[in-house]
């Protein structure tokens, strides 16, 4: 990469993968079971998480000089919240229909780990431009996990993908419902997202035996 | 040496600014955007009342699409005939009555004494009168609401469910066609004529919705919550409209 430094991209690259944020940091866990029934759910999570947890890492990272330390979850807490309730309202106000699908989401952000995490472990301690950049890399990472789970259990759970029937139509018994398939109902409930990421991190640590701890 | 930052005062005097910071921004943005906000609010609900009695741009088979934010004033002169408000056995013609807001009046409707307004919309399209009625009940997590396009005889001609915060691919799927398209000729009393409503409920045996007479609508998978508040805001809300519908047809 010609524009990032070694280091930067890393920044990037690093959350994707072998540091991601829910399969290695174990953060965002709660959203990612919350809303990972729909895949264009997940997406829209997706892209305002990163949208949020990039723009509040530079704010925090802006303001890590000044920020008294007895009070500095409650100063995150306090930008997460304001940030997105700001991205609300105007959405509300211009663009109407988009508020509406993301309206469920407000609550999530504000209360996902990944933002409070990321602002404490990284914003507080290093440049706005790093910051931003582990702000993408780390949304980016939660975004794929979420897409990723969020597949199987529309495919598995309704025999959709992003709300169309892809493998016929369950009630009138066409396409593979044809042969007997069935939908599992199960794969739409939270406790089958745990399951799924359970595979997930599964498959991920017999992939990379580094992330498997010592002991 | 203890830093700067970590002086009590330093920290008490940043909260405070930083409350008040934070707290007028808030405000003003609020403030700011209000009227557009409620103005996108307004056009909504025309949107849904119509889209209840089948004025929409829908195409496809599944889809839910309004009629179009600039053409929604128009739309809704040409085809709402008629706006009224029942308050016990006054009737009252009003063209704001859309503008009530259910969940005031709900509440109003609380205390001793307090006659809850009842908005009515009367609406003609292809030469057929469609009485839409609002409502509003809870979900899983929050208020679910919607309007229903009724006959003279209180069967469904069509409807619309709308929600805050339903889970997504749960119960928020009770915005899809294929759940509001299967109440279309359920009819809201019985037999004989005394009021039932229309229960949502699984395992009818009837996924299609072919038996038009049971008064019955098929679930929907893993939002059980949802779907009974769906049948208890249709009995609620829909029932105070029974003495309007049983005049209307004795005239």
């Amino acid at each position: 990469m010609g524009l990032l430094s070694k280091k930067d991209a890393a920044l990037i690259k690093d959350p994707l993968f072998d540091n991601n944020p829910i399969t290695v940091q174990v953060l965002g866990i709660c959203s990612a079971l919350a809303i990972t029934a729909k895949l264009e759910a997940a997406i829209v999570m997706a892209i305002s998480v990163m949208f949020v947890l990039s723009l509040g890492n530079v704010i925090i990272s802006l303001m890590r000089n000044i920020i008294p330390s007895k009070i500095r979850i409650i100063v995150q807490l306090v930008v997460a919240a304001a940030l997105v309730i700001i991205v609300d309202l105007v959405l509300k106000a211009y663009a109407y229909n988009l508020s509406k699908t993301l309206s469920v989401f407000v609550g999530l952000i504000i209360t996902n780990c990944i933002i409070m995490g990321r602002f404490e472990a990284f914003a507080l301690a290093n440049s706005p431009w790093r910051s931003f950049l582990d702000g993408i890399g780390n949304a980016a990472g939660y975004g794929i996990i979420l897409i990723i789970v969020a597949f199987f259990r529309e495919l598995l759970g309704t025999g959709a993908l992003f709300g169309h029937q892809v493998l016929g139509d369950p009630i009138k018994k066409t396409g593979l419902y044809a042969l007997g398939y069935e939908n599992n109902g199960f794969m739409l409930l939270a406790p089958m997202a745990l399951i799924v990421l359970g595979i997930v991190i599964w498959v991920q640590r017999s992939r990379n035996p580094k992330l498997i701890e010592e002991n | 040496m203890e830093k700067r930052t970590d002086k009590n005062s330093y920290t008490l005097l940043f909260a405070v600014a930083m409350t008040v910071i934070v707290g007028t921004l808030l405000a003003f943005t609020a403030q700011v955007l209000k009227s557009k906000i409620d103005e996108n609010r307004r056009i909504e609900k025309q949107q849904n009342i119509l889209y209840a009695m089948g004025v929409n741009e829908n195409t496809g088979e599944n889809d839910v699409v309004m009629i179009p934010a600039n053409q929604v004033g128009d739309a809704f002169k040409k085809y709402i005939k008629k706006q009224i408000v029942i308050q016990g056995d006054k009737i009252t013609e009003n063209n704001k009555a859309y503008l009530i807001d259910l969940k005031t009046e709900q509440e109003l409707a609380k205390k001793a004494g307090y006659q809850r307004r009842l908005p009515l919309f009367i609406g003609e399209k292809d030469g057929k009168t469609f009485y839409i009625v609002p409502m509003r009940g809870k979900g899983l997590w929050d208020a679910i609401w919607g309007y229903a396009a009724l006959d003279k005889n209180m069967v469904v001609q069509g409807i619309f469910f709308d929600h805050k915060g339903e889970t997504p691919g749960l119960g928020a799927n009770i915005t899809q066609r294929y759940f509001i398209d299967d109440f279309k000729g359920e009819p809201l009393l019985d037999k004989t004529g005394d009021f039932k409503g229309i229960t949502v409920l699984k395992g009818n045996n009837d996924p299609l919705n072919n038996d038009k007479t049971d008064n019955e609508v098929d679930a929907l998978a893993g939002a059980t919550i949802t779907s009974n508040g769906v049948s208890a805001m249709l009995k609620d809300e829909l029932s105070l409209y029974e003495p309007y519908f049983k005049n209307l047809n004795k005239k």
